[in-house]
């Protein structure tokens, strides 16, 4: 019979009016590596925050149970104390701190409160050394790459005894050298005992690693691939975590006419005075009237960053360069200035900085071009309401709140 | 029954806004029983109106600091130290007060402006480059006043400012006719013909409205609100030109704050400040404005308000102004994570700590106590305050 060092049973979480996970059952063998896959908002990151104890018992129905035995967990410690350790997509490491300093944090090598900070140091190398990665305890976080502080992130784990490794997409941020490095690592744990449950888009990554994959769609456990079986496969995948058939991912191309070039970048570097380094270089660009062009890179690689430069530099980068727009030399300094020559921009991180979340959907809406809806400065709020009415219908904007925002009374 | 149901999902709906003026008649109620009857007298509430005053219109300015997430330090030592300026230019260089005050307004802007251009274009954090000011602005008022120590203002037109009353024309009844023509009637008449206004404009875009028996409940409320208030005061000597300044200080920035492309870009930066700057507003400019217009002309306008009703520049003016104005801002609702904060708020949170102060002086209570109780009802304010928003989620 299988060993399971996790079962997952039945989990269910709901956000307000939002089912996140629906009855997802989960199993996780000792020592396996263990790939969790679905598309954005499948729910795969949620499942895990509920395991780490993020949502803490009593806010999710269903049972976690590890090593057969079913566990509350309230808060994340709980869960670092059974050996699980996640790691995020985002790291969670302290830039200005040293490597040493890193990988103890929160479980600080201590007699009575006092650090033994020479401990620490040796104790961080032997950590080192285990990650099979070269670099003196004493360095900086700020000063490594994105790949080795993925395994700096590691190191953290494993200092802290996991039995059961959870990495959120490890290799989103990595080259192709680091990525691979790090499944190496994977598979050098496994043989050391340790247990890994990684969630990742890359197809490839997850056929060359997984032992068993599970697939989620909409908050529910579609299949558990087994590659014992040979089940793992690419079209094996897709088809699950789209719920179709391969020939229908993309919708089809419709003919569309391409006009003249609209937008022209040349020889465009972008060098952030911040970061002290370029953060483009020698981009050349050509975007036709109609067209869609992507563009595309690991995380890191400049995606944003080039969008930025071009969108009124937002982050005031030091740009050297010519962009043309329909033909004309363009300079714009600011954002609204792009906005106003017909460049929109919307944000990779909504959250963080696309939206307002303390204001209604109508104040979002309208935020960017008030001017339409004033006079004189004052803001036409009846018609403000009118022109977000039009934008909820013709983009779906979910809402049932939404009608209520007329009706608040003015007592002032 | 369904009217009723009507109103109470109002009243739930709006309870964070509902909140403050609760609390408000709660304490105000509580002390009238307590003093009998006393505190409600005509003469008391004019007089803690006016004395609350200078801190209310001192709020108003550093609400809207914290609402684009920035504090301003200086602002009480600001005040004291442009009413000091006003007194020597008065006294010292015999200058009429129709020069002196737009002058000292004017400096505030400067003063302020000074503060945002430091904040803005620096990015020096607000509380760094204020405390600085604050220890300048000290040391200023300390200057302005050591050779001459307390200046004694000797213009009647200034000190009415903080002391005189609007004039009566004549007395009915023993009430002061123009206050009761401006408040009772004017003011509700107002108050009406904008509430029906409105009304009709929402319903010529088809948009749901209260039903029309709630709606008179709102307008027969609100209408004996302004009416009693100023009943009361016109029982004594009528509205003060302190109360006339600080319901044209709320008019002006609540109609800025929620009517004007201003506003909106306001609590824009306050929600988001990365978003507004990708949205194409302009961060600098919007703090700028803020700190300038509003937390620099506010301040030299508390400093003409607090230098009047002492009829003196006194060498002390300002001390700890600026805490009672942000204590004031946030009992109002400000809140300390940006984007979210009324100009209504901040008065009613001013006349909330002024109430407090007042009814416990009226029931002898000792100043130490004093501060305990106001330090208790600040932290009761923001309390509520976390807990109605984390119930909404």
């Amino acid at each position: 019979m299988s060993d399971n060092i996790l079962e997952m049973k039945q989990i269910s979480k709901e956000f307000i009016g939002v089912k996140a996970l629906s009855n997802v059952n989960f199993a996780v063998e000792r020592g396996e590596i263990h790939c969790l896959v679905g598309e954005n908002g499948a729910g795969k990151s949620t499942l895990m925050k509920v395991l780490s104890g993020v949502y803490p018992y009593g806010t999710y129905k269903g049972d976690i149970i590890v090593n057969g035995e079913i566990l509350r967990f309230n808060k994340i410690s709980d869960s670092v104390e059974v050996g699980i350790a996640i790691i995020y997509q985002e790291l969670a490491l302290f830039p200005h701190l040293s490597v040493y300093e890193n990988i103890f944090v929160g479980n600080e090598i201590q007699y009575a409160g006092i650090l033994e900070w020479n401990q620490t140091v040796s104790e961080s190398e032997k950590m080192l050394k285990k990650v099979g990665l070269k670099v003196n305890p004493d360095t900086l976080i700020k000063d490594l790459g994105v790949g080795k502080q993925q395994l700096i992130e590691i190191a953290k784990a494993l200092s802290k005894e996991v039995k059961l490794l959870i990495l959120d997409e490890p290799t989103a941020a990595l080259n192709e050298n680091d990525s691979e490095n790090l499944l190496e690592l994977l598979k050098e744990l496994k043989k050391q005992g340790i247990t890994s449950i990684m969630i990742s888009h890359k197809l490839k990554e997850v056929i060359a690693i997984a032992d068993k994959a599970t697939v989620l769609r909409d908050g529910e456990t579609i299949c558990t691939l087994e590659a014992s079986k040979g089940e793992i496969t690419e079209a094996a995948i897709i088809k699950n975590m789209v719920g179709r058939e391969i020939e229908d991912i993309y919708p089809k191309r419709p003919n569309q006419e391409i006009g003249e070039t609209i937008l022209k970048l040349s020889n465009w570097t972008a060098f952030d005075p911040k970061l002290g380094r370029n953060v483009t270089k020698n981009v050349n660009l050509n975007v036709k009237r109609g067209e869609i062009v992507g563009i595309s890179g690991l995380m890191g690689s400049g995606r944003t960053e080039l969008a930025l430069s071009m969108f009124g530099n937002a982050r005031k980068y030091k740009i050297t360069g010519d962009l043309e727009l329909e033909g004309q030399p363009a300079k714009l300094q600011h954002p609204h200035e792009a906005i106003k020559a017909g460049i929109a921009y919307v944000t990779e991180d909504r959250k963080g900085n696309g939206l307002f979340l303390l204001q209604d959907i109508k104040n979002n809406i309208s935020i960017g071009n008030l001017k339409e809806i004033s006079s004189k400065g004052t803001v036409n709020i009846n018609e403000e309401i009118v022109v977000a009415d039009q934008y909820k219908d013709s983009l779906g904007i979910k809402n049932a709140q939404y009608s209520t925002i007329s009706r608040k009374s003015e007592w002032w | 029954m369904k009217y009723l149901k009507e109103l109470l999902s109002l009243v739930k709906r709006n309870i964070r806004d509902y909140g403050m003026y609760i609390a408000l008649f709660v304490i105000m109620i509580t002390f009238t029983v307590l003093t009998d009857g006393l505190f409600l007298s005509s003469r008391n509430i004019s007089n803690l109106l006016d004395s609350a005053g200078y801190i209310a219109v001192l709020a108003v300015g550093v609400m809207l600091v914290i609402v684009i997430r920035h504090i301003d330090l200086s602002i009480g030592f600001l005040a004291g130290f442009l009413g000091a300026v006003a007194a020597i230019l008065m006294v010292n260089y015999g200058m009429p007060i129709y020069v002196v005050i737009p002058i000292i307004l004017f400096l505030g802007i400067c003063a302020g402006s000074v503060t945002g251009f430091l904040v803005a274009k620096i990015g020096i954090p607000a509380f760094v480059a204020t405390l600085a000011g604050w220890l300048i602005y000290r040391g200023a008022i300390l200057l302005a006043t050591e050779k001459t120590g307390t200046i004694i203002i000797d213009n009647e037109t200034f000190n009415a400012i903080g002391n005189g009353y609007i004039p009566a024309i004549m007395e009915v009844a023993g009430l002061h006719f123009l206050s009761l023509i401006l408040g009772g009637v004017l003011g509700i008449l107002f108050y009406i013909y904008s509430a029906i206004t409105n009304r009709h404009k929402k319903i010529k875009y088809n948009f749901e409205v209260v039903s029309k028996p709630i709606f008179v409940v709102q307008l027969a409320f609100m209408s004996v609100v302004i009416g009693y208030i100023t009943w009361l005061l016109a029982g004594y000597n009528g509205f003060s030109w302190t109360v006339v300044i600080i319901l044209a200080v709320v008019f002006i920035y609540h109609f800025i704050t929620t009517k004007t492309v201003i506003g909106r870009h306001i609590y824009a930066v306050g929600s988001n400040p990365e978003a507004a700057h990708l949205t194409g507003i302009s961060v600098s400019k919007i703090t700028f404005l803020v700190f300038g217009s509003m937390g620099g002309m506010l301040s030299a306008l508390s400093g003409i308000l607090f230098t009047s009703r002492l009829q003196s520049a006194t060498t002390t003016a300002g001390t700890l102004f600026e805490l009672d104005a942000i204590a004031a801002a946030f009992v109002g609702g400000v809140s300390a994570h940006g984007g979210v904060g009324k100009v209504t708020g901040a008065l009613i949170g001013a006349i909330v700590m002024a109430t407090l102060t007042n009814g416990m002086n009226l029931m002898g209570v000792g100043i130490a106590p004093q501060y305990m109780i106001r330090g208790g009802v600040l932290a009761l304010a923001v309390i509520f305050d976390v807990m109605t928003r984390r119930q909404r989620g």
